[in-house]
């Protein structure tokens, strides 16, 4: 197991890169989840403001 | 017959939105098998490479990263023509959310191929042939999305990013060839294993396996910028006042 | 008002253009200063070393050259913009890309011939050898036009934005590296005594796709500029 983490020495490269890999890929399904939910409540409200003019 | 309406049928937004809306876990589900059988085959169950030792193991996200950076940008422009060509609104919705994806696999080649390169060739960065035109490749996904970001008509945006990127796919392969020519020339001949035609079949699998996993991601990380795309361009038209996450009281 | 023919249009639009420009002469001086000024200011920066001199002249003459390119885009469609005239090309019954041409045509004469003509002094500032100069006088003949026509076509999609020049930039350098390749290595190789028939028929063929090409983007880009 110790050997896995360790990588033949070259634990620094590979899990560094399998971690940046991870942080952009993993940005990449928030941040279109973040902006539907956003631009949802955005639409919402504009439609009940629109609603509560006479 | 049934392909052909459902192209057209794709065509109005709304439709898109729904089916694109329940795409979307099936390619994530698969998505995240391909990619977790591809980890555990290239990380844990494929050999030691007697040259590189485990370093050797970067390949596993770098080469398909390279490779869908070069496939998302076809699509991009494929896209782009159908929507510049024949004014398809949903090519134009693909191609400009295919953007930041390409350029996110982009930037992971760039980053693993460089942490690659250091134990490989001792320097964070070699102007190897690869690595020179992913980052042209990069510059060319940032034109893009700024230009498309710099334009405030959506629909203008869309045809103008598709000229650049049509401009951008006839360059690729001369930009290419003048990397490879340009750094055959300043650099010595550096092989990797993986330019000879016979990579073990322990390590093959993974990486096709992870090349597919990719793929699937690509698919259902556009579809979903894509309904986002969608929401903004049509957020004033009836179908998406009558949503149900939109009308609740 | 009479019909005019093709060629009879497109030599009154590059009289036109060539004619507006000799108005402006004090500016046209700023691109080819850039140019000089900056493949002078590298010896200042590296140290006096011959050698080493020689060793980057052709790539620092050609990147000074690429920058002095691109700074100088913007004059190309920025007036006829402003002023409307640009729509006003787009509604004659001409092909706009050969309308296109003229302007580029124009704006090269302008732009970059001034370079081809000031770049043996700079060869010899940078410890160019003499059969070096020729080749580098050849490749900027077959590349300014390359960069004037790829340019136009960053141009044409900028030109109605407000900070167009840092997108424009980012647009067209990446563009812009085969050419720096190529011209760039001929001069070191020429520099060292090779045949550079090889990087010169490469240069030549840019060039043939950017003529074919580059008008027709051009034009589609303006189209969708201005409407």
């Amino acid at each position: 197991m110790k050997d896995f983490f360790a990588m033949g020495g070259y634990a620094f490269y590979v899990w560094t890169s399998y971690a940046v890999a991870g942080v952009v890929l993993i940005a990449n399904i928030l941040i279109p989840i973040r902006l539907r939910l956003r631009l949802l409540a955005d639409i919402a409200r504009k439609m009940r403001r629109a609603r509560r003019e006479p | 017959m049934g392909i052909v309406a459902f192209i057209h049928r794709m065509g109005s937004p709304q439709y898109f939105y729904q089916v694109a809306g329940r795409l979307v876990p099936w390619f994530g589900g698969f998505c995240a098998l391909f990619l977790l059988a591809g980890l555990v085959g290239g990380l844990v169950l494929a050999p030691t490479d007697y040259q590189q030792g485990e370093s050797y193991r970067i390949i596993f996200i770098h080469v398909p990263s390279a490779w869908m950076s070069m496939f998302i940008y076809m699509v991009m422009a494929t896209a782009g023509l159908l929507g510049l060509v024949w004014r398809v609104k949903l090519a134009e919705v693909i191609a400009i959310s295919s953007a930041p994806i390409g350029a996110s696999f982009t930037f992971i080649a760039l980053v693993t191929g460089s942490l690659w390169g250091k134990p490989m060739w001792g320097a964070w960065w070699v102007w190897d042939a690869r690595l020179t035109s992913e980052l042209i490749l990069l510059f060319l996904y940032l034109g893009v999305i700024a230009l498309y970001g710099a334009i405030e008509d959506k629909r203008v945006a869309a045809r103008a990013v598709a000229i650049l990127a049509l401009v951008g796919v006839v360059n690729i392969p001369i930009i290419h060839y003048s990397v490879e020519w340009w750094n055959t020339l300043h650099q010595p001949a550096t092989i990797t294993k993986f330019d000879k035609p016979s990579i073990h079949v322990s390590m093959l699998i993974p990486l096709l396996l992870m090349a597919l996993g990719c793929k699937l991601y690509y698919a259902t990380v556009v579809l979903m910028r894509a309904r986002c795309e969608v929401l903004e361009r049509e957020r004033n038209s009836r179908w998406v006042e009558t949503l149900p996450e939109v009308a609740k009281p | 008002m009479s019909q005019r023919s093709l060629t009879s249009a497109f030599v009154l639009l590059l009289r036109r253009d060539l004619t507006l420009a000799y108005r402006r002469r004090a500016e046209l001086m700023n691109p080819l200063l850039f140019f000089v000024l900056v493949s002078s200011l590298f010896p200042l920066g590296i140290g006096s070393n011959p050698k080493l001199i020689a060793a980057v002249g052709p790539g620092v003459i050609w990147v000074a050259a690429l920058l002095a390119a691109m700074l100088s885009l913007d004059s190309m469609f920025r007036s006829d913009f402003e002023d409307g005239s640009l729509e006003q090309f787009m509604l004659s019954s001409h092909p706009v890309s050969i309308l296109v041409l003229a302007k580029v045509f124009a704006h090269w004469l302008v732009t970059g011939l001034p370079l081809i003509l000031v770049a043996p002094l700079l060869g010899v500032l940078l410890a160019l050898p003499t059969e070096a100069l020729g080749v580098l006088m050849l490749t900027l003949v077959l590349g300014t036009p390359v960069l004037s026509l790829i340019g136009s076509v960053g141009v044409a999609l900028t030109v109605g934005l407000r900070r167009g020049g840092v997108i424009l930039s980012l647009l067209v350098l990446p563009l812009y590296v085969p050419v720096l390749i190529f011209a760039a290595d001929a001069v070191h190789t020429a520099a060292q005594g090779i045949p550079t028939t090889a990087q010169i028929s490469f240069l030549a063929g840019l060039l043939a796709l950017a003529l074919a090409l580059a008008p027709l983007a051009t034009a589609s880009s303006l189209r969708v500029s201005l409407s």
